[in-house]
């Protein structure tokens, strides 16, 4: 138990203070990092939790897919970060009032607030045992069954953003040559060769 | 001191109310308010997941699957939008993006 407690520190810690680097660090490739920092300790906090399979899905999709592309795009835009850092400063009084009266709102509900007495009876998918059904077998169990549609939306909205991504980054850059299949076989020697006269000592 | 609900709800919260503060802090750069949005959902998913084990209900779980979808593309159309807004401009700052305001 103590050793439990420990790692919830210590991975909450890690998640905090990373964190704070991600909006305060100069340069947006440390946020990057910070940020992918934050995630995979936010992963050792769902294991503790119990959602191992909700910490694997962390790292493999955020760490490995939506930070990287963060990563590219830091790197792929050659923009003054100096610059974009001016006001930060400005910011700063306005941004931590409304942080601090954030943070305690939040605090004062977690502090003063009770499960409701009906809330245990109405649950409608309780977490089978861990010793005969492992997370992600529970997880899948009732993800494909019950929640089959909400999956499909999930599957659907991942579509969606990936042509969604594609139209917005493509563009045809003009006066670029393609090949176009279609045309080069239409042609036909009717219209690909002209046969003209030519007189001997004149040209065409 | 056994760790309960309570202590991943502050974590989350903690995490939350930074994101809330980065956006308001770095508002000129996109790349970290997206971020900051990031932190803002991974809060929520801490928030789900530590209800979904606290009372042994696995629909949370579910949410924080699909929450975590939403959050995948919401980063990559956002990061989509930035590129292309960063070819016709050359910048990324959100204070032009208003220009069209007249």
């Amino acid at each position: 138990m103590v050793v439990a407690s420990l790692f919830f520190y210590l991975f909450a810690g890690i998640c905090v203070a990373s964190g704070f680097m991600v909006i305060a660090a100069r340069n947006p490739v440390h946020s990057v990092l910070y940020l992918i920092l934050a995630f995979v300790s936010a992963a050792g906090l769902f294991v503790l939790m119990g959602a191992e399979f909700l910490a694997m899905i962390l790292i493999v999709v955020y760490v490995g897919a939506v930070a990287v592309l963060f990563l590219f795009v830091v790197m792929m835009l050659d923009v003054d970060f100096a610059e974009l850092r001016q006001g930060f400063l400005s910011y700063l009084p306005i941004g931590i009032v409304i942080g601090i009266v954030f943070l305690v709102e939040l605090l004062l509900v977690v502090a003063v607030w009770a499960i409701g007495t009906q809330v245990p009876g109405a649950i409608t998918a309780p977490i089978p045992p861990l010793e005969s059904v492992s997370n992600t077998e529970a997880l899948g169990r009732v993800l494909y069954t019950r929640y089959v549609y909400y999956f499909q939306a999930a599957g659907l909205i991942l579509l969606v953003a990936m042509i969604g991504a594609i139209v917005l980054t493509l563009h045809h850059k003009l006066g670029v040559r393609r090949q176009n299949a279609a045309d080069q076989i239409a042609r036909t020697p009717r219209t690909a060769i002209e046969l003209r006269q030519v007189r001997p000592g004149q040209g065409i | 001191m056994a760790i309960g609900l309570g202590h991943y709800l502050a974590v989350a919260a903690i995490l939350f109310t930074l994101g809330i503060l980065g956006i308001f802090l770095n508002r000129k750069n996109v790349i970290i308010i997206l971020m900051s949005i990031e932190l803002i959902l991974l809060a929520v998913n801490i928030n789900l997941v530590a209800f979904s084990t606290h009372l042994g209900d696995l629909v949370g779980q579910v949410f924080a699957l699909i929450v975590l979808t939403v959050a995948a593309a919401e980063a990559a159309i956002g990061l989509a939008i930035l590129v292309a807004y960063y070819r016709n401009r050359g910048s990324i700052a959100v204070e032009d993006v208003s220009l069209m305001k007249g």
